[in-house]
Order: C-alpha cells, then structure tokens, then sequence
C-alpha cells in the first residue's frame, strides 16, 4: 500500500514549526505505524535529509513513550491503545494521514514530534507513593485486601504516563493522570496513611505545572490507552474537598 | 589478576547474614558525603537509587528515556518468583534455589543463587507495602501461579503487566527521594564512558541526548543497572533503546565479561511478519500454563489448525517430556519449536511457528475465566496479528529474549574494576546457562533493594580519597576522549545507514549464534562480524549533527559496541565445547537431540578480559562448585 504522510516538523530551539508532506510507498498492512516512520527515516537518511524525531522505546504500548496525535487523535483511531499498537490494516490504500506531537502548554515541543513531558514526572514526586523505605515492609500477608478493591487499584495502576489525556483535553488537563494515581493508592490499605496530604500536594503541583481544570468532557478517558475510568476523576475530587475539609 | 568471588566462608544458609554482619558500616551521618552513580532505571538501578538515597547517600541516577519510568523492566509480564509458600504446596527457599541451580544448568554460583532465594521473600514484602497491585484471591490473600520449568506455585503477578507495577512502585519510590534531595535525576542522558582513576571508577562521561553536551560526573562509586544485550540479535523482545554500550564502555576499561554467549530464547513469541519488522513482541510464557503447543504431524500441511483432527496433530512436549508437558524449560521449549520448524512442520504463512492451541482450556475454564488470566495477552495478539485468540490458535514462535551473560561480579556485586557495582541483567550472576522465568525481576530487586545497599560498604568504606587534581585530569580525559568518538564517526561519511548494520549483524548472530550453534558456523561468524565492523567503520553515513536530538548516531554508537560484542559472543560460544542450558551446540548432542554437559571440562564461568586497546581477549575461568546441589544430568523426560 501507498500512503501520504504530513509530518509535524519543528527544529530545536525554534518557537514554530510546519507540516511537511512524505509520498511513501511498498508499504505493508501488517506493519506498524512506527515502523512505517522508521521506514520514512531510512529513506530520508539516504536522501541525506534529516529524520523525523520521535519519542518511543518499548513498542507494545507499555512504556508511554510514543506520544503522537494521529489524524487529530492522540496515539490514533483505536481505543485502548497506543500508538506504536497501530498498525497500517487500520488505513485505507492511499490515504492521507496527519502526524503531530501531544500539544499542550505544560508539554512544550522539543523537536519535531518529541515533547517534554516531565512536568508528569515532578507531579508524581510530590506525593505519587506509599513513604516506605526499604526493609521496613511488613509480610505482605498482614493485610488483605479485597480483591474487588485490588482489582481497581490495579485498573488504574495501569496508567502509562503517557500524556494522552492531557493531548486530547481541550483545557489540556492532567486530571485523569493525577486521578488515576490518587485511585491506585487510595483504594488500597497500604495508601491511607498519607491520603489527604497526598490529594492536597498532586492537586497543587498539577496546578502549579500549568495544566488546565476539568470540564468533565470525558474525552481523556476515551484516548486513555489504558481505558482508565472517568469515574477516577470524580472519585480525585471527592478525596480533594474532603482534604480540604479536614 | 587473580579473580576471587569473595564467597563468606561457613554454611550455605548463613552466608548472607554472616555477610552482612561482616561488611564494615558507615556511619549515618558520614553516608550524605559519600556521592553514588546509578547508570540505569530498571528495577535494579530504581530500586538501588531509591534504597541508597534513604539510608543517606548522595545518589546520581541516569537513564536514557524522558522518565525513569520508561525503563525496559516496564514491559515485563509474567511475574515474579518467591518463596513464600503461600500456597502451602511444598515450596521453600531451598527449593528455589535448588530450582534455579539446576535450571541453570549447574553453570551459576551456588552462594549467590541461595541469596537470591533467601531474599526472595523480603521483595515481595517491600512491593505490597509500596502498593503495588498483586493478584488477589476472593479472600483478599495474594494469589500465586505456576511458572515455566517450576512445579510449584510460586509466581507473583499483576495481570500480565507485573513488571510494569514493580517498575511503578520503584519509580515512585525514587522520585519520593528525588522530593527529598537524596537523588538527582538526569534523564535523556547516555552514558558513553566509565572514569577509571588509579584502578578505581570515579565517575561516567554522558552524552545528553537532546543537545549533544558530553559532560562526565565524579562519584566514590559507580552502579551499573543497564540492562541486557539482547538487541545485538536486532529483532529481540527487547525495548528499542536497550544496549551494551554502557556496559561494553565498562569492559573496555577493565571490567571483565562472563560468559557472553549465554542468550535466552523464549518459546512463545509473535512470530515475525515481514523485513521491516522493528521488534519482535513476547507473549508471557504464563499461557503455557494453559495452553497447548503443536504442530501438524504431516509437513507443509496448509490447512487451517481448525481442520487439522485431533490425530493428526503432535502435541510434541506433551509427547516428548510426559512430566513437564507444555511446561518445560524456556531452552528446551525454544529448541524443539525449530526442530518443528526445520523439520517443515512449522505453521503460518513464512512456516515459522508453531500453534498455541486454548481449545482446551476454553472448554475446562470457560472463557470468562480464561479472559481474567490472560485476557490482555490476548488483546496484545490480537492487535498484533488481528486473529483472535479466543477461536483460532495462536502462532508463536521464539524469539530473544534475555542475557545471562554480562558483567562479571563477586559476591559483592562489584566488578574487577573497584568501585564499579553491576546490577540486575546487566551482570552475570544467578542464572547461569538458562534463566527460569519469573526469575529476572526477582534479581533485579533483590540487587537493588536488598543487596547492593549493604555490599556497597565494602568499596566506600576503605576507598582512597581522590584527590582533586587526579580527578579532575581523569574526568577531561574521559570527555575527551568520549568527544573523540563521537567525531570519529560522524565523520566517516559513507553511505549506508546505521540500521542495514544492525540488521545484517543480527542476521548473523540469529543463523550462526543463535539457539543452534557449531565450530563451523562459529567461526565463519566471527570473520562476517570483522568483516562488517571493517565496512561499518569505512561505510557508515550519519545524517545531521552531533549537537542535537540524533536518533541516527546513538543507534549508530550503540551498533559500533554491538559489533566487537558479537565477536566475544561468538568466540566464547566457540570455546565452550559442550551443549549446556541455553547453549547448544550441535556436536554435543545425544541420539534424541539432548544437550551433553561436560562438566569435567566446562563447569566454570568464562571470563573475558579486553587486552588494552586491542580487539582480543584473554580468558579467564572462575571454577563452579557444587556441594549442595549434586552435579545431574537436567532431565525433563
Ligand atoms: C517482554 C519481556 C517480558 C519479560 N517478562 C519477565 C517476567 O515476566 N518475569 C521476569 O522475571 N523477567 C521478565 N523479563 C526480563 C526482565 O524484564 C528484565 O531482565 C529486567 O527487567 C531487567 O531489568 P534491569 O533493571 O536490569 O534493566 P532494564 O529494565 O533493561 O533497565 C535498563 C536501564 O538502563 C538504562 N540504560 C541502558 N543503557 C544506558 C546507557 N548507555 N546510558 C544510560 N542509561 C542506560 C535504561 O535507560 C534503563 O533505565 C521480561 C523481559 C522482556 C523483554
Ligand atoms: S513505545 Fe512504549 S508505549 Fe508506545
């Protein structure tokens, strides 16, 4: 197959940058939409132009490393995934796809379609743990848990630190990130202790980073590649006011 | 240089403890003056920086991805072993560590397997008080699950995403101390040198992968958690940036290297579909626990598995080792899916793979059931492929995986270069010629959290102060010479791009290096891998420059490594004459096609030291006593 790519491409150091369009052909179905960017790169080195800069490492939609807007969806049409899971069965024969970075005032540009996403990272070192050091765990079998409750931590545990949520949010708000964090911790034993000075301190910092307020559009949930519930997001502002309150 | 273990003296169970009370301490208030390296941000290197910088140290952590969250440990599935014996059906430290040894295929040392499995426990501890999310049962316990090759239950997991959950808590546990000050992170930063001053390491040379700075960095000790090798094969399982450049920078300056060519294969991959296939993907081994291999006994059968009766298929490990059945060992598991394969039994439109077949289990569990254990593994197929598991079985077919081999360490940790600590794949240690699966994760913390913490006394507490002139002239060396490098090959402008080297390379080490070695094959492999480096250093072509994002020239110094390692792989792989664990060479094999041991001869580690600025190495060997676990022939049957 055959397809035409309009790239996002912004030099470092530089506030603006532009699409610019790739004819690529000899294209599989079976490959993957980073694979077909490697295949553009490979092309673009023996043009002795200069590739296309891209985050991405694990390439099985675990790590959160890949964080491109495909045709106007971050990680691209399908639902619970990433984009390096994309694979071109999922486009039509000559069509033409548009490739750009997660946008967002908290996550500016690097290069071409790499963004700085440590702003999550900075949310997270506030307050995203359990204080425990090492050695001074109880046996894990002291406290059970119920299995229902460990099942949802889990679900959104599952988070990947991706940015998705934040790209696809018109306020370009990190509140399903921070949520899903708050959930994992809250809904186990081993998360009580600190609960509301952790609520207070993500809350803050993921204000402070710049990241904008929750409409509850419920769009982050839908380009989540982990699926994480918007239900998380109603449960971080009940933990928030009852902080507050307390 | 004569190599010690430094294995304590005094019996197997006390060893540890014995250790820990003999290793000198520091003094709480003296540990903030004392500055660490941590190369790495994997389960080792996270949960090493995160355990130093709470008892005190001045802790530096470096990794090449945005976050230390990206770290490859994130992709991990299956689980992670322990002995607890929670299920009460007869598991126990010395059960593992008598499980691993023989997994290992007598090729890994007793003392440091026995700590492993002491340890083993403590981890999982330390993972549910950080909150991580392990399966539970309804009665709020957690829930444990048979692993390749155990015949217990002594598997932690966290649906098929455990290493993700232990890197999370981890990671979280680091950043707690990046909050605190303990820890300094440089993400984006690759390191390109290890800085040796008068025999000991005192720092790293990194390049930051955003504007090109070669900077280097002092600390009293260095930590290496980089992870393993396995991309040299270049379709491997493994994440995209993993390397051996920073522990081959390490080698160059003194480090030796152990027993390079033990390479895990694993059986149940995706198989590959096509040339510009970037990776190859892993399925955990867990669904093996379910799931059934075969292939059709007749060759080149074209028809789809559905139409194939029950007769007419050969369920071949069922048949082949009646006690173990589909749960046999990865090595034995991967070399008999080529057997298939060779056999043109093989599956699938390029004949590469072999069935997973879930019918069964369907029927027996239901497929609510089957959804709960494997139902993201068969999501990911399903993605990859766009075949549903569910209804037709699953083709598979084994693919790299994992390295045994890497840097050679003492019982400490510690490398021969003083100062320098490896951890996690990046070391040699515990798994000998073949790891059992659920067994990395495990290492990886119990070297971070458990060990190194201690063991790293035995280095700061008698180490020489360096003084600041000697230090100084060692670090501008080092970036020197790092910066030398760099213009070395971007200057080479040739016209081939970095990835046709790394493709033909892996080319090589799949056909000739791979999970069928022979003298033949061996020695041809290393004249193409000399060849290639020669055309690689003429031939190369880098696009753009050195002072930005140049995806182009990391792949290409990562490459640059992978070709003097392929040649140390292949030479070692040529110097042990026998076929043991993930080693098989096809002279030594039994009319069954069973691997021959000769343990007179081969029962040591391989150690390669680099002779200064030469491409050659002298081989040392570390002998390998086995007092606790008698020396058997590994017999699945
Ligand atoms: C798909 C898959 C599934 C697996 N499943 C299991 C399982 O179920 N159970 C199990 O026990 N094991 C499993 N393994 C094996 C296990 O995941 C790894 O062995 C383990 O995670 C390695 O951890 P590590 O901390 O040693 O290194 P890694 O996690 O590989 O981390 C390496 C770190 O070093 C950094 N680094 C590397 N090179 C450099 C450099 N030059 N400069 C700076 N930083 C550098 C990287 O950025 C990264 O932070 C699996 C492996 C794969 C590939
Ligand atoms: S590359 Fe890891 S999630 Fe896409």
């Amino acid at each position: 197959m055959r397809l035409k790519l309009n790239i996002w491409r912004q030099k470092k150091d530089e506030k603006k940058g532009c699409f610019e369009s790739y004819e690529i052909a000899n294209l599989s179905p079976d490959m993957s939409f980073l694979e077909l960017l490697d295949q553009l790169n490979e092309q673009l080195v023996q043009q002795k132009k200069t590739p296309v800069a891209f985050d991405h490492d694990c390439r099985e939609g675990i790590c959160g490393s890949c964080s491109l807007v495909i045709n106007g969806n971050p990680h691209g049409p399908h639902k619970g995934s990433a984009a390096c899971q994309l694979h071109l069965r999922s486009f039509k024969d000559q069509e033409e796809i548009w490739v750009e970075p997660f946008r967002a005032t908290a996550f500016p540009v690097i290069q071409d379609l790499i963004v700085n996403r440590e702003a999550l990272d900075r949310i997270i070192q506030v307050g995203g743990y359990v204080s425990v050091n090492t050695g001074s765990a109880p046996e894990a079998h002291s406290t059970p848990v119920e299995k229902a409750k460990a099942d949802e931590a889990f679900s959104n545990a599952a988070c990947i630190g991706c940015g998705a949520c934040v790209a696809v949010c018109k306020n370009a708000s990190a509140s399903l990130f921070v949520a899903a964090k708050l959930s994992h911790l809250a809904l186990l034993p081993q998360g009580q202790a600190e609960r509301k000075n952790r609520t207070l301190k993500m809350v803050k910092q993921m204000e402070r980073e710049g990241f904008g307020s929750c409409t509850n559009t419920g769009a982050c949930s839908r380009a989540c590649p982990k699926e994480i519930s918007i239900h998380s997001i109603a449960r971080m502002n009940r933990e928030y006011f009852k902080s507050l309150l307390s | 240089m004569k190599l010690s273990s430094h294995v304590p003296s005094g019996p197997l169970e006390q060893k540890w403890d014995r250790h820990c009370f003999e290793l000198p301490l520091i003094n709480p208030a003296n540990k903030r003056k004392y500055q660490i390296i941590v190369v790495g941000t994997g389960l080792a290197g996270a949960s090493a920086s995160a355990s130093l910088a709470e008892l005190g140290y001045q802790v530096k952590t470096f990794c090449i991805q945005d976050s230390p969250r990206r770290a490859h440990s994130i992709a991990a599935q299956g689980g992670i072993n322990a002995a607890k014996n929670y299920p009460g059906d007869g598991d126990s430290v010395r059960r593992l560590f008598y499980d691993t040894v023989k997994g290992g295929d007598f090729r890994s040392r007793e003392a440091n397997v026995y700590r492993l499995a002491q340890i083993s426990g403590q981890i999982i501890d330390q993972c549910v008080a950080q909150g991580v999310p392990f399966a539970r049962e309804y009665g709020g316990l957690l829930a444990n699950r048979s692993f390749g090759g155990a015949q217990v239950s002594r598997t932690f997991y966290a649906r098929g995403q455990t290493g993700q959950q232990l890197l999370i808590g981890a990671y979280s546990a680091l950043m707690r101390q990046v909050d605190k000050g303990g820890v300094k992170l440089f993400p984006r930063h690759e390191m390109m040198d290890l800085v040796v001053s008068e025999g000991q390491a005192v720092g790293i040379t990194t390049r930051h992968l955003l504007t090109g700075e070669v900077k280097s960095h002092f600390a009293h000790a260095v930590i290496l958690a980089t992870g393993g090798y396995g991309n040299i094969f270049y379709l491997s399982t493994n994440a995209i940036h993993s390397n051996v450049s920073a522990s081959w920078r390490c080698h160059k300056k003194g480090a030796f290297f152990a027993n390079p060519c033990f390479t895990q294969i694993h059986p149940t991959c995706i198989p590959r579909s096509g040339n510009y296939q970037s990776k190859l993907t892993l399925l955990s081994e867990s669904l093996r626990n379910d799931g059934r291999v075969w292939v059709p006994k007749k060759a080149k059968d074209s028809r789809l598995p559905k139409d194939i009766p029950e007769e007419q298929r050969d369920y071949y490990l069922e048949r082949i080792y009646p006690g173990f059945g589909n749960l046999v060992p990865r090595d034995l598991a991967s070399r008999q899916a080529k057997f298939q394969v060779d056999a043109g039994l093989g599956v699938g439109s390029t004949g590469e793979a072999v069935y997973l077949d879930f019918t069964e289990a369907m029927n027996r569990l239901g497929k609510k059931s089957l959804s709960e254990k494997y139902g993201n593994l068969f999501q990911m197929y399903e993605k990859i492929t766009g075949e549903n598991p569910y209804k037709t079985p699953m083709r598979i077919y084994p693919a790299v995986h994992y390295t045994m081999g890497g840097l050679w360490v003492d019982y400490n940790l510690e490398s021969t270069v003083k100062g320098l600590f490896i951890l996690g794949e990046a070391n040699f240690s515990d798994h000998g010629a073949n790891r059992l699966g659920a067994s990395a994760l495990m290492q990886g913390l119990a070297d971070g959290y458990f060990i190194i913490p201690s063991t790293i006394t035995s280095h700061l507490a008698g180490c020489l102060p360096v003084s600041e002139e000697k230090k100084h002239i060692s670090l501008r060396e080092s970036e020197k010479e790092s910066e030398e490098r760099l213009q070395n090959i971007m200057q080479i402008k040739g016209s081939k791009t970095a990835g046709d080297f790394h493709r033909r390379l892996g080319n090589i080490m799949w056909n000739q290096v791979g999970m069928i070695r022979n003298k033949t094959g061996l020695e041809k492999a290393i004249e193409e891998i000399q060849n290639l480096r020669e055309e690689f250093w003429k031939e190369l072509y880098i696009p753009g420059e050195q002072s930005n994002k140049n995806a182009e020239l990391e792949k290409a110094m990562r490459i640059a490594d992978f070709l003097e390692l392929g040649e140390l792989m292949a030479q070692d792989a040529l110097e042990r004459e026998e076929s043991c664990g993930s080693h098989f060479r096809e002279e030594y094999q039994s009319a069954e096609q069973e691997a021959i041991r000769d343990d007179e001869n081969f029962c040591h580690v391989s150690i390669w030291e680099n002779k200064q600025n030469e491409k050659t190495w002298n081989l040392h060997k570390e002998n390998l006593d086995f007092k606790e676990v008698p020396l058997s022939v590994r017999s699945y049957k």
